[in-house]
């Protein structure tokens, strides 16, 4: 099957393998990811004024080239899907929001369609969990990653907020901890895992950012985790950056390529 | 000083655009309890929610505890009324950066704070927080 895919600006730069090895993963699991034309920055972060239209016009163009193909839209970037996702949310339940984006919308081209947030978001974890199946991802593994264990980071982006992002349950997740079962690896349950990194606050207070990142990883580490895995590259960078170092931070993508076989491809 | 029809000019644009009731709040104080900025802030979320709540606005403007929150949206799903404390922060920030000139973070200042591993998710997501 065909869906639409939303790489975000740090898959094409400092996170290429993330890019990279999500569409082969995909392709051997029988999923194309099909890049959307001319996308745009989805801005790293929502913002959650109402009034803010223009910061959220990059999401919607995205949103509305996948409804064109009659397709869902996937994401593997946390921040990219967390943008888009209440974007999309936004624009479903949020009738002044909606008609304002719209009205940005028919600007040059008033054979425009109207958008009401019709098209389906889903992270690649999901598109894993709900369209492809983990059972058939397990079915898939060549080289199982027994003994292997592995402490989820969800961090703040991939859940919350809990009801618009609607993916799993925000306290006691367990999408990645039963990716890591697919895979044969063995799930460490640590409490900071949906605990911030400290995000974009390290730009001007590397101190918050390494005390929240060097909390979770220190966790991670006393629940016996050999490594953690993320799906956000501003939480890759905080816990390597700021987190002291002492478990190795790794993309889901990374660990999902080695059981399938296709890493060095 | 701002005026006393300015600053309630303000605040009734800070709740319009956030959405937030504040009168929603029981002062539980959960969304300070869960805030992972809550140490490097002047006023904590569950402050902000009563400040704007009672029209004192003006110090929250003047406060970088504006620039602290981290939009983790932790006090957003914690809170057991539905406040949405983390909506409130950012109205008021949005309130103070839209200002001619108020920009927290400039461009220009972007080269100074980079290492070769930094992603550009950062720089977009700092921007977006703290410059119009």
């Amino acid at each position: 099957m065909k869906v639409s895919y939303f790489p975000g600006c740090t898959l094409r730069t400092k996170a290429r393998d993330l890019d990279l090895l999500s569409r082969r993963c995909a392709e051997a699991l029988g999923v194309t990811l099909e890049e959307i034309d001319d996308w745009q920055c989805c801005g790293g972060v929502f913002t959650t004024a109402r009034d803010e239209i223009a910061t959220k016009l990059s999401s919607v163009r995205a949103l509305k080239a996948a409804k064109a193909k009659d397709q869902m839209l996937v994401t593997v970037c946390s921040a990219c899907h967390n943008v888009i996702k209440q974007t999309n949310h936004a624009m479903q339940t949020d009738s002044d929001f909606a008609l304002r984006v719209n009205n940005y919308m028919n600007i040059g081209d008033p054979e425009n369609q109207p958008y009401y947030g019709e098209t389906k978001v889903l992270h690649f974890l999901e598109l894993l969990r709900d369209v492809v199946g983990f059972e058939r991802v397990q079915a898939a593994v060549k080289n199982p990653l027994t003994g292997r264990r592995i402490g989820a980071y969800y961090g703040c982006l991939l859940l919350r907020p809990g009801k618009t992002m609607a993916m799993d349950d925000v306290e006691n997740p367990s999408i990645i901890e039963d990716f890591l079962r697919a895979l044969g690896a063995e799930p460490v349950i640590y409490a900071m895992r949906n605990e911030c990194c400290g995000g974009y606050i390290t730009l001007e207070d590397k101190g918050l950012a390494a005390k929240k990142s060097s909390a979770v990883l220190a966790d991670a580490k006393s629940a016996g985790a050999e490594a953690v895995i993320t799906a956000c590259p501003l939480c890759k960078y905080n816990l390597e950056k700021n987190g002291g170092g002492e478990v190795p931070v790794i993309y889901f993508t990374e660990l999902l390529a080695e059981a399938l076989g296709i890493k060095e491809d | 000083m701002a005026t006393e029809k300015q600053n309630e000019m303000r605040r009734e644009q800070i709740l319009r655009s956030s959405g937030v009731n504040p009168r929603k709040c029981m002062k539980c104080g959960k969304c300070s309890g869960t805030c992972p900025a809550y140490d490097e802030m002047e006023w904590h979320p569950h402050q902000f929610v009563q400040m704007v709540a009672d029209g004192d606005i003006e110090p929250l403007l003047k406060s970088d505890s504006i620039y602290k929150c981290l939009t983790c949206f932790a006090c957003v799903d914690r809170c057991p009324r539905g406040v949405e404390p983390a909506k409130l922060v950012e109205a008021v920030r949005l309130s103070v950066i839209r200002e001619q000139g108020a920009n927290h973070m400039k461009p220009d200042d972007i080269p100074a704070m980079l290492d070769e591993d930094l992603p550009q998710q950062l720089l977009v997501s700092a921007l977006r927080k703290y410059a119009k």
